[in-house]
C-alpha cells in the first residue's frame, strides 16, 4: 500500500525550501539557498522515484488492472453531512508519472540556476519562488478532488506570476507577468463556474465520486445534470466545457494562448521548468483526470478538445517558423506540442484499444517535458553565451558550445520525430491515435509534424551554423558555463534519447489496464519522410548564410507577414477589450455608475446621516431617560407578543 | 466529594485564586511590576487546568449542572481574560489597585461561570448580580476621571433597574408553574399570558445586557466611560458569557415558546445590526467605534439564535472564541496607543503603519477579522453564524444580514484606509510595546489566522452537542 508520509513529503520539502528560503533567505542564508533548496528537491525527486517504483511494479497493479489510491484524505471545511471540502492525496498512474516528471525537470532547473543566475541579488528569493512553484505543482498533481485542483491550480498561477515578473525593473517583464494572471484568471472564471456546475449536479467535490456519479447513466445524478439545459446544452456539456475552459487557459491553447509567448520574459530556467515542462501541461492533465466524465457523458466537449488541440498545433507551428526571438519560438513549439497531447485525449475513447489516445496523450507529455525542457536550457546557456535572444547574433557556436550544441541536437532529433529518440514514439502513438478516429485531424498533426521539424531545425542552423562565430563581432569572454549548467543538459539529454522505450502502454490507460503495443513501419514511412523533408529544407536555407530566406519571405508576402505577427490576435484582444469594452462598454457602465449607483448611494448615505442624527437624541446621556426607554420597550414587545400575536 | 470538586472545578480554582488575591492584599503591600506578572501567570495556570478533569454531572439537587459544551465555553471565557490581562498591561501597570481590580473582575468571572452552570431560577439569577455588580465597580477605576464614575452610576442605576424586571419576570413564572428548576419548566410553560408577559420581561434583561436594541443606550456611556480593560471585559468576556446562557435559556426552558421568540429575535437582530452599524458609522472616537461595532456583532449573534438548532449553539460558541481574539486585538491596540500618546480618535491613526508596523498589521488583522473578510477566523465565524441562521429558510432576514455586512465592511475599511493609505503629517510617533503586550497581541493574531484555518476546532465544538 502507498504510504501516505513518503507521498505527503514529495510536495512538502519544495515547501520547506520556499519557507526556509523565504524567511531567512535574503538575511541569512543567502547563497546558501540554492544548495538547500536543491538538496530539498533531490530529495522529494527521490521520492517520487520510489513511489512510482513502489506504485507500478510492486503494489498498484491488481488483477492486471492499475488501481487508484488515496492514501490521505482530511476533511478539511465540512459545508454539511454530504459536502465537504477535503484535502487527500491520490495516487494512480498518472498522478505518480507526473511526480517523477515535476521533481525530475524541477531538480534539473534548480541544478542549472545555480550556474545560470550566480550572482543575482534576488538569488535567495528566486529560489523560495521555486520552492513556492515546486510544491503547488506538486499538490495540484496529488490534489483528490476538484476544489483542492482548483486551490493549488491558483497557488501555480501566483507562484508563475511571480518568476515571470522576477526582474521586476524590466517593465516588459512585469506586463508579461499581469498578462499571463490576467488571461489565465479569466479562463479560471470559467473553470470555477464549471467546478460549481459539476460539484453541484453530482452533489461531490471528490473526483472518484464525481467520476463515478456522472458517468453512469442510471444514477440520479447523472440524469439531473443532462436533463438540465441551457442555451441548447445540458448543464454536464456546459460544467465540462467550462471546465476545459480553465485547462485551455492554462496550457496555452488557442485563443487562450497569448500569454505564453509573452511570458518568456521571465528567467530561462523559469521557461524551462513552468512553460515547457510542468505548469502548461496542467490542462492536460485536468481533462485526463476527469477523462471518463469527459468520455463517457460529454463526448460533444471532448470533441471540441480535440479540435482545439489540432488548431492550436498548426497555428502555433505556422507562426513558430517565423518568429525570430529563439525563446518565442520554443513558446509556439511548446504550445503546438500541448496541442499534439490535447487532441490526443479529444480522439481517445474510454477503455481498451480505443483509449490508445489517452496513453499516447501522457506519453508524449512524459517525453515532451524531457525534449522541450532540455531545449529552454540549452536556449538558456545559448543566451546567457551571446547576451541576446535573437537569432541574427548567434550562428556559428557549435564550436564554441560543443555540449550544448550536441545535447540540443538531440532534442531537435526527438522533436521532430527521428527514429529511435523519444519523440518519435509517442508522435507515432498519437497519429495513430487520430488515424483510427478522426482523419481530418490526422491530416492537420502530419501537416505539424513536417512544420516541427522544420522551425525546430531552422532554430538549430540559426544558432549553431550559418555564419560564422566572428561575423558578427560577438565577444569572446566567458566559457560554455560550469558544470552545474553542463549537468542537466546531459541527464535531459539522456531523457529524450531514452524516454522512448518506456512501455508506457502497460503502465498508463485510460481503464488502467495494460495496452497492447503498437508499433508499424509502414505507417512510421510518411511522418518521418515528412520530417526529414522538414529538415532537409531546413538546412538548405539556414545551414550557410544566404539570401534564400528572405525570398522566400517576400514571396509568401501577406501570410508571411500574417504569421510573423502571430496572425494579429494580440491586436485582436486589443482591440475587443480597448475599444469595445473600456470605450463603448466601460463608458456606459462609468455613466451609469457616476448618476445612478452615486445618486442611490448618496441618497442612501443622506438618509442614514438624517436618521443617525434622529435617534441620537435617544442617546441623551440621561440614565432616567434610558429607563424610561427600557421600559417602554418592553411595555411595547409585551403588548405586541400578548395581545397581537400569540 | 470527589465529584464535586471535578464538577466545579473552574469555580474552585478561580475562588482559589481570589483568596491568593485577597490576602496578597491584606499582607504586605507587593508592588505592581511583580504581582501583574503573577497575575498573568496565575490566569494562564487557570486557563490551562480548565483542560483537565472534565467530567459531566449535576449538583446540589438539581441547582447547578455542567456540560463539557460548559467547561469549553468557562475555557474560552478563561482564554479571554488571561488576553486582558496581557494586552492590557501597561494600564494595568499603573493602577493604583492593581489587586482589587483582578479581585473584582474575577468575582465577575465567578459569577459567569454559575450563570452558565445554573439549573435553577434562583441561581441564576444570583450569579447574573455577581457578574454585574462588580464590573460597575471596575467602570470606576479610572478614579481621577469624571466619565468613568457617571458610566458606573449609570451602569449600577441602569441594571439595577433590568434586575428588578428581571425577578419580576421570574416571579411570575413561579407562579404559573409553580416551579424555579428550569429542566422542569421546559415541561410546565403552556404560553398562556401571563408567561408570556414573564418571558417578555426575562428577555428585556438578557437584552440588556447584550446590549440589544432597543435596551442598549446605557452601553455607549459606560464603554466611553471606563478603563480599556473595562470596555473589552465588558464587550467581549460579558457578552460572550450572557450569549451563551441566553441560548441555553430560549432552546431549553423556552422552547415551547419557540414561535414567540423566533420573531422576537429576528426583529431585534435586524434592530441591532442596524442601529449598531448606523451609529459606529459617524464615530470619530476609537473606543467608541469598537463599542459600537460590537452591539452590531452581536446582531450577527442573534442571527444564529434564531436558528433553534444545535448548529446555532455551536456557531456562537466559535463566533465568541474568534471575537475574543479579533476584538481584544483591537483594543489592545488602541489600548497601547492611547495610553502612550493619549490619542484616541481614528483621525490620529492616520499614518500609523509609518511609524508603527506591528500595531498596524495586527489592528487590520483584527479589523479584517471583525468584518469577515476570509481567510481570517471572523469571516468562519460569520460564515456559520450565518449558515445556523438561514435554517429557518427565512431568506429575506438574511439578505438583510448579508447588507448589513457590506455596512460595516465599509466603517472597518474606513479605519484600515486611514491606518495604511492616508497621509498624516503628524502621525503617531514610534510606541514602544512591552512584552505582556506583545505577547497579547500575538496570541491575538495568531488565533485570528490559525482559528480559522483549522476546522477542527469547529468540528471539535460540534461534537459537544
Amino acid at each position: 500500500m502507498p504510504n501516505a508520509i513518503n507521498i505527503a513529503l514529495i510536495p512538502l520539502l519544495p515547501f520547506a525550501g520556499f519557507l526556509l528560503s523565504g524567511l531567512f533567505g535574503r538575511k541569512y542564508i543567502r547563497n546558501f539557498a540554492g544548495m538547500l533548496g536543491t538538496a530539498l528537491i533531490l530529495g522529494s525527486a527521490i521520492l517520487a522515484l520510489y513511489t512510482a517504483y513502489d506504485y507500478f511494479f510492486v503494489y498498484g497493479k491488481v488483477d492486471g488492472v492499475y488501481q487508484q489510491f488515496v492514501p490521505l484524505k482530511i476533511t478539511w471545511l465540512a459545508f454539511t453531512k454530504e459536502l465537504s471540502i477535503d484535502m487527500g492525496l491520490v495516487i494512480d498512474p498518472i498522478s505518480v508519472m507526473m511526480l517523477v516528471v515535476v521533481t525530475f525537470v524541477s531538480l534539473m532547473v534548480h541544478i542549472y540556476s545555480l550556474g545560470y543566475l550566480k550572482g543575482e541579488e534576488r538569488f535567495a528569493t528566486y529560489y523560495a519562488y521555486l520552492g513556492l512553484f515546486t510544491f503547488s505543482m506538486l499538490g495540484l498533481v496529488l490534489a483528490s478532488n476538484i476544489f483542492q485542483i482548483y486551490i493549488f491550480w491558483e497557488l501555480v498561477g501566483v507562484s508563475s506570476f511571480l518568476l515571470i515578473g522576477f526582474y521586476y525593473d524590466k517593465p516588459s517583464a512585469v506586463a508579461a507577468s499581469k498578462k499571463a494572471f490576467i488571461v489565465t484568471r479569466f479562463a479560471d472564471l470559467g473553470f470555477l463556474i464549471g467546478i460549481l456546475i459539476l460539484s453541484y449536479f453530482s452533489g461531490t467535490l471528490d473526483f472518484q465520486e464525481l467520476i463515478a456519479r456522472l458517468t453512469s447513466p442510471e444514477s440520479n445524478e447523472a440524469k439531473a445534470a443532462a436533463a438540465s439545459t441551457f442555451l441548447g446544452a445540458s448543464a454536464l456539456t456546459w460544467g465540462a466545457a467550462l471546465v476545459f475552459m480553465g485547462g485551455a487557459g492554462k496550457s496555452a491553447m488557442f485563443p487562450l494562448h497569448i500569454w505564453l509567448p509573452d511570458a518568456m520574459e521571465g528567467p530561462t530556467p523559469v521557461s524551462a521548468l513552468i512553460h515547457a515542462a510542468t505548469m502548461v501541461v496542467a490542462g492536460v492533465y485536468l481533462v485526463a483526470r476527469l477523462f471518463p466524465v469527459f468520455a463517457l457523458s460529454t463526448p460533444a466537449v471532448l470533441e471540441m478538445i480535440g479540435w482545439v488541440g489540432a488548431v492550436s498545433a498548426i497555428v502555433a507551428a505556422v507562426i513558430a517558423c517565423t518568429q525570430t526571438d529563439i525563446k518565442r519560438v520554443l513558446a509556439y513549439s511548446t504550445m503546438s506540442q500541448i496541442g499534439y497531447m490535447m487532441f490526443a485525449l479529444g480522439v481517445s475513447k474510454y477503455g481498451g484499444e480505443a483509449g490508445l489516445g489517452y496513453t499516447a496523450s501522457m506519453f508524449h507529455l512524459f517525453t515532451h517535458a524531457m525534449f522541450k525542457a532540455l531545449l529552454f536550457l540549452g536556449a538558456g546557456a545559448v543566451i546567457h553565451y551571446v547576451h541576446s535572444n535573437e537569432m541574427k547574433d548567434m550562428g556559428g557556436l557549435r564550436k564554441k558550445m560543443p555540449v550544448t550544441h550536441f545535447t540540443f541536437l538531440i532534442a531537435c532529433l526527438s522533436i521532430a520525430g527521428v527514429p529511435f529518440l523519444s519523440g518519435f514514439y509517442s508522435k507515432e502513438e498519437i497519429l495513430l491515435a487520430a488515424y483510427h478516429s478522426n482523419t481530418a485531424i490526422y491530416y492537420i498533426a502530419l501537416v505539424t509534424s513536417g512544420l516541427t521539424a522544420f522551425y525546430m531545425f531552422r532554430l538549430y542552423f540559426n544558432i549553431f551554423w550559418n555564419k560564422p562565430y566572428e561575423a558578427h563581432g560577438g565577444h569572446h569572454g566567458h566559457g560554455e558555463g560550469g558544470l552545474v549548467m553542463m549537468l542537466p543538459l546531459i541527464l535531459l539529454a539522456i531523457g529524450a534519447a531514452g524516454a522512448g522505450y518506456i512501455p508506457f502502454g502497460e503502465l498508463v490507460s485510460s481503464d488502467g489496464k495494460a495496452l497492447e503495443s503498437h508499433f508499424d513501419i509502414a505507417f512510421s514511412a510518411a511522418p518521418v519522410l515528412l520530417g526529414l523533408t522538414g529538415i532537409a529544407v531546413a538546412a538548405w536555407m539556414y545551414l550557410k548564410e544566404n539570401k534564400k530566406p528572405e525570398n522566400m519571405a517576400s514571396s509568401l508576402g501577406g501570410i508571411y507577414k500574417a504569421a510573423y505577427h502571430k496572425f494579429y490576435i494580440d491586436e485582436l484582444y486589443l482591440f475587443i477589450t480597448k475599444k469595445v469594452l473600456f470605450n463603448l462598454v466601460g463608458r456606459t457602465a462609468a455613466w451609469f455608475d457616476r448618476t445612478i449607483v452615486d445618486g442611490l448611494v448618496n441618497l442612501t448615505g443622506n438618509t442614514t446621516v438624517l436618521v443617525a442624527e434622529g435617534i441620537k437624541k435617544f442617546q441623551s446621556g440621561k440614565v432616567q431617560q434610558y429607563a424610561i426607554y427600557f421600559l417602554a420597550g418592553v411595555v411595547l414587545l409585551a403588548a405586541f407578543f400578548v395581545y397581537v400575536w400569540r | 466529594m470527589n465529584e464535586f470538586f471535578s464538577l466545579m472545578k473552574s469555580e474552585l480554582v478561580l475562588t482559589g485564586i481570589i483568596f491568593l488575591l485577597l490576602f496578597i492584599k491584606i499582607g504586605k503591600g507587593v508592588k505592581n511590576e511583580t504581582l501583574l506578572p503573577l497575575i498573568q501567570v496565575l490566569l494562564l495556570a487557570n486557563f490551562l487546568f480548565g483542560f483537565f478533569l472534565n467530567k459531566q454531572g449535576r449538583l446540589f439537587g438539581d441547582m447547578y449542572y455542567t456540560t463539557s459544551l460548559i467547561v469549553m465555553q468557562k475555557n474560552i471565557l478563561n482564554l479571554g481574560v488571561y488576553l486582558i490581562s496581557l494586552v492590557c498591561a501597561d494600564w494595568l501597570k499603573k493602577t493604583q489597585h492593581l489587586a482589587e481590580f483582578f479581585l473584582l473582575m474575577l468575582s465577575a468571572l465567578l459569577g459567569m461561570f454559575f450563570m452558565i452552570s445554573s439549573a435553577n431560577l434562583l441561581i441564576f439569577y444570583l450569579s447574573l448580580e455577581l457578574a454585574t455588580i462588580p464590573v460597575a465597580a471596575m467602570a470606576n477605576f479610572d478614579l481621577e476621571k469624571k466619565t468613568s464614575a457617571e458610566g458606573a452610576m449609570k451602569m449600577i442605576l441602569s441594571s439595577a433597574f433590568s434586575s428588578g424586571i428581571l425577578l419580576f419576570g421570574i416571579s411570575l413564572i413561579y407562579g404559573t408553574t409553580g416551579s424555579i428548576s428550569l429542566p422542569q419548566l421546559g415541561q410546565l410553560l403552556d404560553n398562556s399570558p401571563l408567561q408570556i408577559l414573564a418571558f417578555i420581561f426575562f428577555f428585556a434583561a438578557f437584552a440588556f445586557k447584550l446590549s440589544i436594541v432597543p435596551f442598549h443606550l446605557w452601553t455607549a456611556d459606560v464603554y466611553e466611560g471606563s478603563p480599556i480593560a473595562v470596555t473589552s471585559f465588558l464587550s467581549v468576556i460579558s457578552k460572550g458569557a450572557v450569549a451563551f446562557i441566553f441560548m441555553t435559556m430560549l432552546f431549553r426552558v423556552f422552547q415551547p415558546m419557540a414561535h414567540i421568540w423566533y420573531q422576537l429575535v429576528v426583529v431585534l437582530a435586524i434592530a441591532t445590526m442596524v442601529i449598531g452599524n448606523l451609529f459606529a458609522l459617524r464615530q470619530q472616537n476609537i473606543k467608541r467605534f469598537l463599542a459600537f461595532s460590537s452591539i452590531a456583532q452581536v446582531g450577527f449573534i442573534l442571527v444564529a439564535v434564531s436558528s433553534n438548532d444545535p448548529m446555532g449553539i455551536t456557531s456562537v460558541v466559535y463566533f465568541v472564541l474568534v471575537y475574543i481574539f479579533s476584538n481584544l486585538a483591537a483594543f489592545g491596540v488602541a489600548a497601547v496607543i492611547t495610553e502612550k500618546t493619549g490619542k484616541e480618535n481614528i483621525d490620529d491613526y492616520k499614518g500609523l503603519y509609518k511609524t508603527n508596523p506591528f500595531l498596524s498589521w495586527i489592528l487590520a488583522l483584527s479589523l479584517f477579522s471583525l468584518a469577515g473578510i476570509p481567510p481570517t477566523a471572523g469571516f468562519f465565524g460569520k460564515l456559520f453564524l450565518i449558515t445556523a441562521g438561514s435554517a429557518n429558510a427565512n431568506y429575506w432576514f438574511i439578505i438583510v444580514v448579508a447588507l448589513n455586512l457590506i455596512v460595516s465592511l465599509y466603517y472597518y475599511l474606513r479605519v484600515i484606509r486611514a491606518v495604511f493609505m492616508d497621509k498624516n503629517d503628524n502621525p503617531v510617533e514610534p510606541v514602544t510595546i512591552s512584552a505582556p503586550v506583545r505577547l497579547g497581541l500575538l496570541i491575538c493574531g495568531a488565533g485570528i489566522v490559525i482559528t480559522g484555518m483549522l476546522s477542527w476546532i469547529y468540528d471539535y465544538i460540534y461534537t459537544l452537542k
